[in-house]
């Protein structure tokens, strides 16, 4: 049998093949086309707006009152940098270690698996939920809305998300680098602190630069926790500004000067998870070649 | 020297007067002393009985070879002889392993000290993600609090030890990974002889190396075992002949046959081992 024989038997099934293979190629290219064309659509409408809106002033004022002119977010921003920090410093050893009980320690114990199942239910838990449960059991018991209910809010997103990347980081490393560790008779928790976690460093941080990323742009946690705040104030046990909720309500409001700082602000936020999300990859990729 | 109790200060004790070969050993009209006596072994993955009623001894200041084909239980005795199967749930020995007389496998053991005592080197060079002189400080900090000249003097020894001295001297401070292939399982040697146990375990410690550190490593087991017992497992039938002072030929998890080296290769006693070690069988 040679060639000519060959594609003249099989023609009319070659041609249904190279068919379908046309349309999945275009269906999968047009989706992709799509999401770019929307992200790209998204990020040319936020700077066209709000890069005219980026000045010193931004930066040095705090939020005008309502009808005056200029102002700046430097209420919110700093407020932002608060409630994300120490959301940070909370939910990062929380995260940390939940994630290396779940490798090192409960592996496939019951309590392991709940935990697993419940970390991954949090993951997907709507966020005006979060926000909605520490209204009920925090700012409903001290009766006013707080810097510190807002980070609890943010760290109940944010845990999780650092439980399942350092959980599965942990898991890379190989078990013979454990059987090397424990050959030598160092104890279960220095083998875990010391090496294991050492070793998938890298990607444990990678995890926590994500889990910042996701919370820094969060808004319906903090609508019912730490609210927002006109003015300059870094007592977290007050409501407390912020970016998100502050460019909500200045996107919503009829001053332009408002319109004008949120469009700046919601820039400002995009561009912050941008270079977290860069440096997430650049602190994966060195490990990678490291 | 024998001790049957087993608490921790016993064991600590036992490595005083067992960590180092005194040299009256080297005298022919010494008795030999066996590190390690292994007495109607039976380990189970599970179900699955992966060895069968060994019994055998391993003699202080000599090298010990398991050889025989894979899945044949040579790893699995090594694995038995510092417990390291313990990490892993459903896997459980039966018998006794007497570790200078005391018995290792009974309940209650202070496993971190005995593989402190009993160290171990892998297939695959394993450094920590450290400096190369913290990858060898880690292991003598869990169990002796020396200053930093001594810790200083303590590392290059054991890189002396492994021969690897003149090669990392310049760069004690950069990570073990920087080190190639043979360097990092070097490495690993000098970290398991820089705790100054008793006996190491050697897991095939050549078969990812090139032929060049291959010879390195084989040297080095002859050099440390003036100081060190060796139990070494390998695949490789002339490495075994080359390095060791006895030699056991393990198949399917039985022990066939155990005697001196020179007399297992010249003249087995068994049929299967010479059909093992003549190639006409594995």
């Amino acid at each position: 049998m040679n060639n000519t024989q060959l594609s003249n038997h099989n023609a009319g099934l070659f041609r249904r093949r190279k068919l379908s293979n046309t349309i999945g190629l275009s269906l999968s290219i047009s989706a992709m086309a799509i999401g770019m064309l929307l992200l790209i659509w998204i990020l040319a409408v936020l700077f066209y707006k709000g890069f005219s809106e980026i000045n010193l002033e931004m930066f040095i004022a705090s939020a005008p009152a309502p009808g005056s002119e200029g102002g700046g977010l430097l209420n919110a921003i700093v407020g932002s940098l608060l409630l994300v920090g120490s959301c940070t410093l909370i939910s990062t050893p929380i995260g940390v270690m939940a994630g290396i009980y779940l490798t090192e320690y409960g592996d496939r114990s019951r309590i392991a698996e709940i935990t697993r199942f419940i970390t991954d239910i949090m993951l997907s838990a709507p966020s005006i939920v979060i926000g909605l449960f520490v209204y009920a059991i925090f700012v409903a018991q001290i009766k006013h809305f707080s810097g510190w209910a807002g980070t609890v809010a943010l760290s109940l997103i944010a845990v999780p998300v650092i439980v399942r990347t350092t959980e599965n980081m942990l898991r890379l490393v190989p078990g013979t680098l454990r059987e090397a560790a424990y050959a030598l008779g160092a104890p279960k928790w220095k083998v875990s602190f010391t090496i294991i976690l050492r070793a998938a460093q890298s990607g444990v941080i990678t995890g926590i630069l994500l889990a910042i990323a996701r919370v820094s742009g969060e808004t319906a946690p903090l609508l019912f926790t730490a609210l927002n705040n006109q003015f300059f104030s870094v007592n977290m046990n007050a409501p407390m500004a912020n970016l998100p909720v502050t460019i909500f309500q200045f996107a919503m409001s009829p001053y332009e000067n408002w319109n004008g700082l949120a469009w700046g602000g919601a820039l400002l936020i995009t561009m912050a998870v941008l270079v977290l999300n860069i440096l997430a990859r650049v602190v994966f990729r060195e490990k990678v070649q490291g | 020297m024998m001790s049957n109790m087993k608490s921790m200060i016993d064991l600590n004790k036992i490595d005083v007067q067992g960590g180092k070969v005194r040299n009256s050993n080297q005298d022919a009209h010494q008795e030999p002393v066996n590190v390690l006596e292994v007495r109607n072994l039976n380990f189970y993955y599970g179900k699955f009985q992966g060895l069968k009623d060994i019994n055998l001894n391993i003699e202080q200041g000599k090298v010990t070879a398991f050889i025989g084909p894979s899945g044949c239980g040579k790893s699995t005795l090594l694995r038995t002889l510092n417990r390291m199967y313990d990490l892993y749930p459903g896997q459980r020995a039966e018998g006794e392993i007497n570790f200078f007389g005391e018995n290792i496998l009974a309940p209650g053991q202070d496993l971190n000290l005995l593989r402190s005592r009993i160290g171990m080197v892998f297939q695959k060079p394993t450094p920590f993600p450290m400096s190369i002189y913290e990858n060898i400080a880690f292991g003598v900090r869990l169990y002796e609090s020396l200053s930093r000249s001594e810790m200083d003097e303590r590392v290059e020894w054991a890189l002396k030890k492994a021969a690897l001295w003149n090669e990392a001297k310049d760069k004690l401070s950069q990570s073990g990974l920087s080190l190639s292939g043979g360097q990092q399982q070097r490495l690993c040697i000098a970290r398991g002889v820089a705790v100054k146990p008793s006996v190491i375990l050697l897991d095939e410690p050549t078969s990812a190396l090139d032929p060049i550190s291959t010879g390195k490593v084989e040297e080095l087991v002859h050099e440390l075992k003036n100081e060190y017992t060796i139990a070494i497992v390998t695949h490789n039938m002339q490495q075994a002949a080359r390095v060791s002072d006895y030699t056991a030929y393990m198949y399917l998890g039985n022990l066939v046959e155990f005697g001196k080296t020179d007399e297992l290769f010249i003249k087995p006693q068994r049929k299967e081992t010479e059909d093992y070690i003549t190639g006409r069988f594995g």
